[in-house]
């Protein structure tokens, strides 16, 4: 049973006790308690049921790396699933409930999986879900979805309360880990000139030193510990940062920091998590290493520890893991714990070394203490269900059947030490393997490079596989002198501190306990906790041919749980390496992807929620379009509005009344976000016939032409009316979606093929406000305004004038979308809303009528103009829609020329643009496709055609479509089916897609 | 002459800096070779500043001259003065192939006043804001969250901000997000 130890606790403050809740009942711990010391505390050792086979779990480590002390905390809004106990710091009201179990973490019904595990070995989910296929959508899709995850889900209403953000930093060395390691590169970079940026995941400096021991320049660590940190806060070229985890090292030196600034003070105004967006010029990981457990039957028993995290909880939070505690290590270092244990008064009833010789001076002084030593000796089996009461301990070269029981509540295991190279590894740096120590390591010879091929990271301390404190100090030194250097900075001549530690016997490594356990211990030696992975799975998956460590961690999933394998990657490596008969090297690694740990989503995306999600463009009219009954729709990144609906009007009724009152009498549309970019130059006319299917170049000054762009394919790209300002100017008018793309089109051609040609852009779209004054009262509404003649004249169709109109500085456009008189008109954009509101006032004696983009595609559809997103999908070309007439020629080429000559696009049997009207006057459905007999080669329905656009004209009272149909303008008159969605098939007359004033009259007057 | 109007009627937002929307700014966008001896001459005629260096703002009383490209500047003067000046540079430049276009309604601005203005807009912009690499007499041309903006700084505690006028709002929300009072960074 563990407990609160009397005295000691390096971090905790005894004198400031915290009230917390888990599962219901309220506990208490100390200010500087993680949740998993606090549990331990109160003698709470089972924390979780593991993910497949629902066995009882507790703490296995002490830092991120813990797989099994998972936790949902908070409730609501701030429910948060699979938060670990180790890195949470508890606060007054933390609100923590374990996760994965029915109806009770003590008593839990998954746990029948435990009992059938035979039967659920690796590639269960594989060769179970696969068969009979039927099954999958209704029985084990669903069964899957239920069971997946450890945590709960929050709600779908649930609202994260917290605010996140971003911080974009720049600097020359940025230092991952404040451990000793990272503090001296820190010191050294610095004091050698460079600017540096020193993130420590965890709320202390220092790393494991404290708690391990040793001295640096003569005094005890700690010491060196604190003066170091003060001397770094100090520096004005040095920035320190707690609470923040290098989260993933990117392309460039760019790293992501996560910085949790209010998890441990929840009641802290400001943000939650800062994201750092951090570039770097070179990039220090001292990201130490995790310690490995040991594989026997058992070793996932709640009691069962790594042995650093046991002296860890003993030293730093004051926690006994139990009365009795067995080591069982293969090197020298857990040593530590039995001698700290014992310091602390707990009886440690044996150490199990499976090395014959033993240990060095670590050894010696454990046994000082009286404990008992057994060499070459295995944990063949610890034993218990919810709590650990014994190990059996026997040689460790055996097959376990001989074993001695000792009575134990804990066990602190140790196989060795693993450098954390993750971020190392993110962008490319390759690993070799460390015989010695088992482990692998950085390679310094195959780093990641940067832009310049040069490498940009150097990994230091334990994370470059540097064990003794001495040799940890030298090599940060030089790392950061190295990277200060790297960066232009002269190298600092400060000698490095030095440090004493014992000197320890080297390590043996061991990848079972014991060395021949039967298929019963190693179907309970665990590998992977979290995903529940044991060392049969993975022998398993190599009996089965799964010779890759990658096809091996799908196949059983080891390593792909939220703590990305970092306790099990090298004894799951190890394992498949003796299956397969491979030296470890052979087999390899995984793939380290970043975030380093698990980052909250609500730090990704920063400040973009709310209404902040996303920019929405507005138009110098938009507010009035709100307070009007506005429909909005999105165009893009702007609103439009779609109608503008009246008090009790429907969608519908508005859009028709719209349509009416522009074609009887005068409507009105805010035409600003139509692109309007201004090209000029010697070579202007050039560049514009290169870019239009038309002739622009021949167009006079004073006029306007409608023109068609098209790709490099030749597919119809942009349309859009060309006025031409002087000699050398033109300005042209591109689709709402088309300004910025159309402008980069003309950019990207100017700067990369006619870099040599005069012409000049620029997109000036935002600089005018732009309004549509149309109908047959329209000259009239501008006369009134008065200011210039708009006379028939002065102003005829396809012309543009500058002039005033009611004190406006404004040009006229006199171009026509609608088929009616219509008068597009530019103002200045800070002008729009007054120039909006005159035009109201002015024409209200002709019941003047905003209207919308609904209204207008109506009324351009009855005139059989195209709009480009419905007749154009980036597969139809000009020709396809009777557009021959706006192609040029008499010119050489055109972007798009040579592609329409292509034998698919010159094709007799593309489908042509024509007007559909059904036979019964209803309205054809979006997207309806026209059937043809027969099925094609896969089996589906022929067709001959499609529609493109359909609406109810209510200037019509019918409904009317335009459509692509095979031979379409050669079949005037024949009548197709269309599809219609469940309701059978609808029947449609070919027709002209002039539905309305074939003639042109209306807009010529 | 009617109002003048602002994107946002002038809103303004008090936090770790001041956030102020400002009128009066014109602004005139030059496409020409910034190195031709005609087109500095002719800025310097009309407006009275040095065309400047790459990445550099320059200014003289109430004009400025902002570097944007190797062949665009944006020229700032006062609102009234705009159209102007554009068709005074139009008439200098004469022959020489250069785009002078008035802007100045196409832009919304903001200053931003306090001692934190580095670090708000280290929030929103991928920029090294520290003081050794960004000060006054530089502009910078980039983004600002999702949206397009270029910003400079008249002294270590104000900064101007331009955006497009479409997107005024979103701007002001997120430069108010970003001065949040308790949000302070301390990294500069």
């Amino acid at each position: 049973m563990s407990a609160r130890l009397p005295t000691q606790g390096r971090l905790i403050n005894r004198d400031r006790p915290v009230t917390f809740k888990f599962n219901g009942k309220l506990l208490e711990g100390c200010q500087g308690d993680t949740l998993a010391s606090a549990l331990l505390a109160n003698g709470q050792t089972l924390m979780g049921r593991s993910f497949k086979y629902h066995r009882p779990r507790g703490v296995v480590a002490s830092g991120s790396e813990e797989p099994n002390a998972l936790f949902n905390l908070g409730t609501g809004d701030t429910l948060e699933p699979n938060q670990r106990a180790t890195t949470t710091e508890i606060f007054h009201g933390l609100n923590a409930t374990s996760q994965n179990h029915f109806p009770s973490l003590e008593y839990d019904i998954g746990v029948v999986n435990n009992i059938l595990a035979r039967f659920l070995p690796a590639g269960f989910y594989y060769k179970m879900f696969i068969h009979p296929r039927p099954f999958w959508k209704y029985i084990y899709e669903p069964f899957i979805r239920h069971s997946a995850g450890l945590g709960k889900a929050p709600d779908y209403e649930a609202r994260d309360p917290d605010r996140y953000e971003h911080f974009y930093a720049f600097t020359d060395v940025l230092v991952i880990g404040g451990g000793v390691a990272g503090l001296q590169a820190a010191m050294s970079a610095a004091k050698s000139g460079a600017k540096v940026l020193l993130l420590e995941q965890t709320p202390h400096w220092g790393g494991r030193t404290p708690v391990d021991g040793g001295t640096i320049d003569g005094k005890d660590a700690e010491a060196w510990i604190t003066e170091t940190v003060k001397a770094l806060q100090n520096m004005p070229n040095v920035t320190i940062r707690t609470h923040t985890m290098g989260a993933g090292v990117y392309d460039h030196g760019y790293v992501l920091g996560y910085e949790r600034l209010t998890d441990h003070t929840p009641d802290t105004p400001g943000p939650r998590h800062r994201l750092w967006r951090i570039r770097a010029a070179q990039v220090i990981t001292a990201t130490g290493a995790i310690e490995r457990p040991l594989s026997f039957a058992g070793n996932d028993i709640p009691g069962v520890m790594l042995a650093s995290a046991v002296r860890d909880f003993a030293i730093n939070y004051g926690i006994s893991p139990g009365d009795r505690t067995v080591v069982v290590t293969n090197n020298d270092d857990a040593y530590r714990t039995a001698i700290a244990l014992a310091k602390a008064g707990l009886k440690v009833p044996a150490i199990v070394d499976a090395r014959p010789e033993g240990g060095g001076a670590l050894m010696a002084d454990a046994k000082d203490f009286g404990i008992k030593v057994h060499l070459g000796s295995a944990v063949v089996k610890a034993k218990g269900a919810k709590e650990l009461h014994s190990v059996l301990i026997g040689p460790q070269d055996g097959d376990g059947s001989e074993t001695t029981e000792v009575f134990c509540d804990a066990v602190a295991m140790s196989g060795g030490w693993s450098p954390v190279v993750h971020l190392w590894s993110h962008c490319g740096g390759k690993l070799i393997w460390d015989e010695a120590q088992a482990a692998f390591r950085p390679d310094h010879d195959k780093a990641p490079t940067s832009h310049d091929g040069a490498p940009f990271v150097i990994p230091t301390g334990t994370a470059d596989g540097e064990m003794y404190l001495d040799a940890v100090l030298q090599n940060a030194a030089k790392a950061g002198q190295t990277a200060a250097v790297r960066t232009g900075a002269k190298a600092g001549s400060d000698a490095p501190p030095t440090a004493d530690a014992p000197d320890e016997a080297p390590m043996a490594p061991i990848w079972l306990m014991p060395s021949n356990a039967p298929q019963k211990l190693r179907a309970k030696a665990w590998l992977d906790y979290q995903n529940d992975v044991k060392v049969s799975d993975v022998q398993l998956a190599a009996q089965e041919g799964f010779e890759s460590v990658e096809h091996t961690k799908r196949y059983t999933t080891l390593g792909m749980a939220t703590d990305q394998g970092k306790l099990s990657n090298i004894n799951g490596l190890a394992t498949l390496a003796n299956a397969l008969g491979e030296d470890i090297p052979q087999v390899g690694t995984t793939t380290f992807r970043p975030p380093y740990t698990p980052i909250s989503m609500g730090a990704i995306a920063g400040e973009a929620r709310g209404e902040i999600f996303q920019p929405i463009r507005k138009t110098p009219m938009h507010d009035w379009h709100d307070a009007n009954g506005a429909h909005w729709e999105p165009v893009g990144h702007w609103r439009r509005p779609y109608t503008f609906r009246k008090p009790g009007e429907s969608i519908k009724e508005a859009v028709n009344r719209e349509v009416l009152a522009t074609r009887n009498s005068l409507g009105l549309l805010d035409a600003s976000t139509l692109g309007k970019i201004i090209v000029k130059g010697p070579d202007a006319g050039k560049f514009l016939d290169m870019l239009y299917t038309n002739m622009m170049s021949t167009l006079k000054p004073g006029r306007c032409r409608y023109g068609l762009m098209c790709s490099e394919n030749g597919f119809l790209s942009d349309d859009g009316v060309v006025a031409r300002i002087d000699e050398d100017t033109f300005l042209c008018h591109t689709t709402t979606g088309g300004a910025d793309r159309i402008h980069a089109h003309m950019e990207e051609w100017l700067q990369t093929e006619w870099w040599d040609w005069k012409v000049w852009t620029v997109n000036a779209t935002e600089q005018y406000a732009q309004v549509a004054v149309v109908g047959p009262n329209a000259r009239k509404l501008l006369e009134k305004l008065g200011g210039m003649d708009v006379s028939k004249d002065a102003l005829p169709f396809m012309g543009w004038v500058d002039g005033e109109l009611a004190g406006f500085p404004v040009r006229v456009y006199r171009i026509s979308f609608s088929g009616e008189l219509s008068y597009e008109i530019a103002v200045p954009a800070n002008l729009g809303r007054a120039f909006w509101d005159k035009l109201l006032d002015a024409g209200a004696e002709w019941d003047i009528t905003p209207y919308g983009t609904e209204a207008l595609h109506i009324m351009r559809a009855e005139k059989g103009f195209i709009m480009i997103g419905d007749e154009t999908d980036g597969t139809v070309i000009p020709q396809d829609l009777g557009l021959n007439w706006a192609i040029s020629k008499k010119k050489d080429d055109y972007i798009g020329k040579r592609a329409q000559e292509r034998s698919h696009m010159t094709d007799p049997t593309r489908w042509k643009l024509v007007g559909l009207e059904t036979l019964d006057g209803s309205v054809l459905k979006d997207g309806a496709y026209a059937f043809d007999e027969g099925q094609n080669a896969n089996g589906q329905r022929n067709t001959q055609g499609r529609v493109t656009s359909t609406y109810f004209s209510p200037t019509l009272q019918k409904g009317i479509a335009m459509g692509l149909v095979l031979n379409g303008p050669d079949r005037m008159g024949d009548v197709i089916k269309f599809s219609n969605t469940g309701d059978g098939a609808k029947e449609a007359r070919i027709v002209d897609p002039v539905f309305f004033d074939p003639d042109g009259e209306k807009q010529n007057v | 002459m009617s109002d003048v109007q602002m994107a946002l009627g002038g809103a303004s937002f008090d936090g770790l800096v001041t956030i102020e929307e400002v009128s009066g700014h014109g602004m005139i966008t030059l496409r020409g070779d910034l190195s031709d001896k005609t087109v500095v001459k002719a800025v310097k005629d009309v407006f009275g500043v040095a065309l400047p260096a790459t990445r550099g703002a320059e200014f003289e009383r109430a004009n400025g001259a902002l570097w944007m490209s190797p062949d665009e500047a944006l020229l700032l003067c006062p609102y009234a003065q705009a159209q102007t000046n554009a068709d005074a540079l139009s008439a200098k430049l004469g022959k020489t192939h250069a785009l002078v276009v008035n802007v100045s309604a196409a832009r919304a601005v903001f200053h931003l006043k306090g001692y934190a203005v580095r670090e708000v807009i280290a929030k929103l912009a991928p920029v090294d804001m520290s003081p050794e690499v960004f000060a006054a007499g530089q502009v910078r041309r980039t983004r600002m969250s999702q949206v397009a903006a270029a910003f400079w700084m008249d002294d270590a505690s104000n900064a101007h901000v331009v955006c497009f006028r479409s997107v005024a709002d979103y701007m002001f929300n997120i430069l108010k997000n970003a001065a949040e009072p308790h949000a302070s960074v301390n990294y500069f």
